[in-house]
């Protein structure tokens, strides 16, 4: 392997770690979608790299799917989501946005240390793209536990996913990659953004999970 | 596969399927006698196979059946110990069967009881026979089980729905402290088989764990001090036969698991093992028998006078395993023989006295000693048998009860020949506790004797009270006959127990019945001996001789007393000694720390009408020291994590995520 293609890999993979923090200061709903579709088209570029460097043609197909479902179809359906529920002003992180840096950056130290430990005797590519997985991943799962609404949850689960579709991208002959990311895309796409918003929209008129808990008749 | 085992297996098979007709047909009139009469004829014929390979000494057999884990198998065998137990255990069924068949009849619910009995039978079988730990397990989880299901027969009681539940606390306990010891013995490798166990042997530490996983596990179903307060809620709550096979059978069940993995799966012990069992059965004997004398419900009485028995019995093991540490064979083989002995005696006169207390509650419908009295006449064969239960238990010659605790003291006396100093010390004090705890089982027994069936009625249905059917006198006079034929032939019966002291200990006790005139010589005769025949002989022979001068003699002197007064001091038969005022001067001696007693005298100001009250506060200490701080913190543990009920979406996403990082953090910091 050249040092080109491992430079490029490992450009794309840090951009989505980037990304993933720029998630981690977006207040407004739409901001955080906007850049969430950033982060599908860098994660479907360094998918297509991948299928490049590898060889491996089918992962062309992940790379379309993350192109075009994620990076246009799902964030233009929650932009109109978003206006219809007449919610795009709200302000929504439970946690400052300080600490929530600073936590993404102890998250990603953590993911770096314990992967560069457990992995040494693997393909450096590999490894250090499966850092960066998983410092995605935790960074989504931050998202998901910083945020009250319900659409930036689901964001949040979204680059977190995007993380497992990178991790199974770089390790070279992972099997069912594509069939995976497929499986995941449309989870997201009918369960969580399809039954999820429009039951809380139908019973009580707002995507605050804060009402589930009154549903439930509990103190917060 | 041998054909006796296959036999053995039959009968649990045959249990089983007679439980499964009881459910189905449990409503009918006849079910109750058709169902004690099947059971009455498997254990007879269980007991007939046990016995004869117990006499006959044909060595072990097993048998393997493509049940239960599939690289094990379910895995029976029949050697010595295996065949003695069954022989305890079957019959104890039989003869509950016959006392069944009569007294079942009283049942107001049979559907509660009839198909759960014959399933406790063949769990008891099963667990005696098992040879590898999951077979072990599964059959004693379904003893335990079905007798729990039995403790709730008369589940509308509120006392019986709580004793019930304790039970079943405890007995899980138990099988879990059980599983944990089978874990450690079956090692890493994972043989679950008890002829691997048997060669593997733990180390030091693996092996003291395992003593102590028993004596909680066996321990706690069998009754051991602080583990034994669920025993004197839970048997007497059953039906009187089934407290019997509770108390006087399942309580050596769990000595038999005990035996089989102290004694036989363990290997050699280490001397100290036998100081904790020791001092554990020392104590238990002392406390049961202290909380007995201050019952006043006769078979909660009862309950509690089989844990000092449980008591004496795991003293005599413990001694046992003390010289087995220390090499002293033929010591050892007298202590444990000692041990087994009293194991069938309790059998035998537990269940004849929980008849007993049977027989009386549904003549009266009374447990309280207090409202009972009199009953010698209402009750005449009933109160003889009793009667001689209550001499049994009380170690009195001829009957059995004073055999096996005579063999018991005299492995004591053996001990100044052990080279700890430890034990040198430890054990004459335990042997003054077992001494304390007969005493007191005297004292126990003459007040349950007495308070119940001498003296005068104190309540009406007493007086109205009428002697049981035919079957239930039949049982118990039987187990009555037992008693005495134990008694004045020990010998016999310590001569068929060599076959299962040899291959546990490495020496058996001399032949006794090669002695002349039936006596028993347990070390050698410049020792001591005992004749149970001739001490026999003599107790009939004098106190026939009495009761002929009595009523030749004294009879015919001039008495005087005051005119209409009967001969009775009082009229009023609540003047009669009670079973708490008998019990009174023993709570003052012993109450202070085995109840923290306290009595408080109400006296009221001179010149008032009321009456003056004394008030006695008594306290289980055990049940305050180990159960309440333990349910406690339970409930304290539990009220907290009650609020992880209640929290947001985000919040359970946050300690998911916490305890991600948690993880990650750890494996990051692992050295």
């Amino acid at each position: 392997m050249n040092g080109l293609t491992f430079d490029i890999a490992h450009l794309l993979a840090g951009s989505l770690v980037l990304i993933s923090f720029m998630m981690l200061y977006q207040d407004r709903l739409f901001a955080l979608i906007n850049v969430f579709a950033l982060h599908a088209v860098v994660l479907a570029l360094s998918v297509a790299w991948q299928a490049y460097i590898q060889d491996a043609h089918h992962l062309y197909i992940t790379a379309a799917i993350a192109l075009v479902f994620k990076a246009i179809v799902i964030p233009v359906g929650l932009h109109r989501i978003i206006q219809r529920l007449g919610i795009h002003r709200d302000i929504e992180t439970a946690v400052g946005i300080g600490p929530t840096m600073l936590a993404g950056i102890g998250l990603v130290t953590l993911s770096m240390v314990l992967m560069l430990r457990v992995t040494p005797e693997a393909d450096p590519l590999a490894r250090e793209d499966l850092a960066f997985a998983l410092s995605i991943i935790l960074l989504g799962l931050l998202v998901m536990v910083t945020r009250r609404n319900a659409v930036s949850q689901v964001v949040g689960f979204m680059s977190l996913e995007n993380g497992l579709v990178l991790a199974a991208t770089g390790a070279k002959g992972m099997p069912l990659v594509v069939e995976i990311s497929v499986a995941f895309s449309i989870l997201i796409a009918f369960i969580v953004i399809g039954v999820f918003l429009f039951r809380i929209r139908e019973r009580f008129d707002s995507v605050d999970i804060g009402a589930l808990d009154d549903y439930r008749g509990e103190r917060r | 596969m041998n054909s006796t085992v296959a036999l053995l297996l039959c009968g649990p098979a045959a249990l089983l399927a007679t439980a499964i007709l009881a459910a189905a047909a449990s409503r009918l009139a006849a079910a109750t006698r058709l169902v004690y009469g099947a059971t009455l004829a498997i254990s007879a014929v269980l007991l007939a196979t046990a016995a004869s390979h117990l006499a006959g000494n044909p060595g072990e057999a097993s048998a393997t059946l493509p049940l239960g884990l599939p690289w094990t198998g379910a895995r029976f065998r029949l050697d010595g110990l295996s065949a003695f137990f069954l022989v305890v255990v079957n019959l104890g069924g039989t003869i509950t069967s016959l006392y069944g068949l009569g007294y079942g009849q009283h049942e107001s619910q049979p559907h509660r009881v009839l198909p759960f009995y014959p399933a406790f039978l063949a769990g008891m079988n099963l667990v005696v026979l098992a040879n590898d730990a999951f077979s072990f397990l599964l059959s004693w989880e379904f003893m335990s089980l079905a007798s729990w299901a039995l403790v709730m027969a008369h589940h509308r009681d509120e006392a019986s729905r709580r004793a019930g539940y304790i039970y079943l606390v405890m007995a899980s306990f138990g099988t879990m402290a059980l599983l944990l010891a089978f874990g450690l013995l079956a090692g890493p490798a994972g043989t679950y088989a008890f002829d691997a166990m048997r060669t593997a042997h733990p180390d030091r530490f693996a092996a003291g764990a395992v003593l102590v996983l028993m004596l909680l596990g066996a321990g706690s179903k069998a009754g051991l001090v602080p583990l034994h307060a669920w025993l004197p809620l839970a048997h007497p709550a059953a039906p009187s036969h089934v407290s019997a096979l509770m108390s006087g059978i399942m309580t050596k069940v769990a000595i038999y698991g005990f035996i089989r993995v102290v004694f036989d799966l363990l290997g050699e012990p280490a001397w100290w093992s036998g100081v904790a069992v020791l001092l554990i059965g020392g104590v238990t004997a002392v406390l049961g028998i202290l909380h007995a004398l201050m019952e006043k419900d006769l078979k909660r009485l009862l309950a509690y006078s089989t844990i000092e028995n449980i008591g004496v019995i795991f003293a005599s093991l413990g001694l046992a395993l003390a010289f087995k540490a220390n090499g002293m064979a033929s010591a050892a083989a007298l202590a444990f023989t000692a041990a087994l002995f009293h194991v069938l005696n309790h059998s035998f006169f537990k269940s004849l006295l929980f008849f007993g207390a049977g027989a009386v509650l549904s003549a009266t419908g009374e447990r309280d000693m207090e409202k009972l009295g009199g009953l010698i006449h209402r009750l005449p064969v009933t109160s003889f048998v009793f009667l001689i239960g209550c001499v049994s238990i009380s170690a009195l010659p001829p009957f059995n009860g004073f055999a096996s605790e005579w063999l018991v003291f005299q492995a004591i006396l053996r001990s100044p020949e052990l080279p700890q100093w430890g034990l040198k010390v430890i054990v004459p004090a335990v042997g003054g506790m077992l001494a304390l705890s007969a005493a007191l089982a005297a004292a126990c027994f003459v007040k349950a004797f007495g308070i119940t069936f001498l003296g005068r009625a104190r309540s009406a249905a007493v007086e109205r009270a009428r002697e049981v059917d035919r079957w239930s006198l039949a049982a118990m006079v039987v187990l009555a006959a037992f008693c005495l034929l134990a008694g004045i032939l020990p010998g016999f019966v310590i001569d068929s127990l060599s076959t299962v002291t040899l291959p546990l200990v490495g020496e058996r006790m001399p032949v006794q019945m090669a002695q002349p005139w039936l006596s028993i010589v347990p070390i050698a005769e410049s020792r001591s001996s005992y004749n149970g025949l001739l001490v026999f002989v003599f107790i009939t022979i004098s106190a026939s001789l009495a009761a002929f001068f009595i009523h030749r003699f004294a009879s015919h002197a001039l008495r005087r007393g005051i005119a209409w007064g009967c001969g009775f001091p009082d009229a009023v038969p609540a003047a009669q000694y009670s079973a708490v005022s008998f019990a009174q001067p023993i709570r003052r001696v012993f109450g202070g720390f085995a109840f923290r007693s306290r009595e408080t005298v109400d006296m009221p100001a001179p010149g008032a009408l009321e009456p003056a009250r004394v008030k006695v506060e008594m306290h289980d200490v055990a049940w305050e020291i180990f159960y309440q701080p333990i349910t406690g913190a339970i409930d304290f543990a539990t009220e907290r994590l009650n609020h992880l009920q209640f929290l947001t979406i985000r919040r359970y996403l946050t300690l998911v995520f916490l305890y991600l990082v948690i993880l990650l953090l750890v494996l990051a910091l692992w050295p």
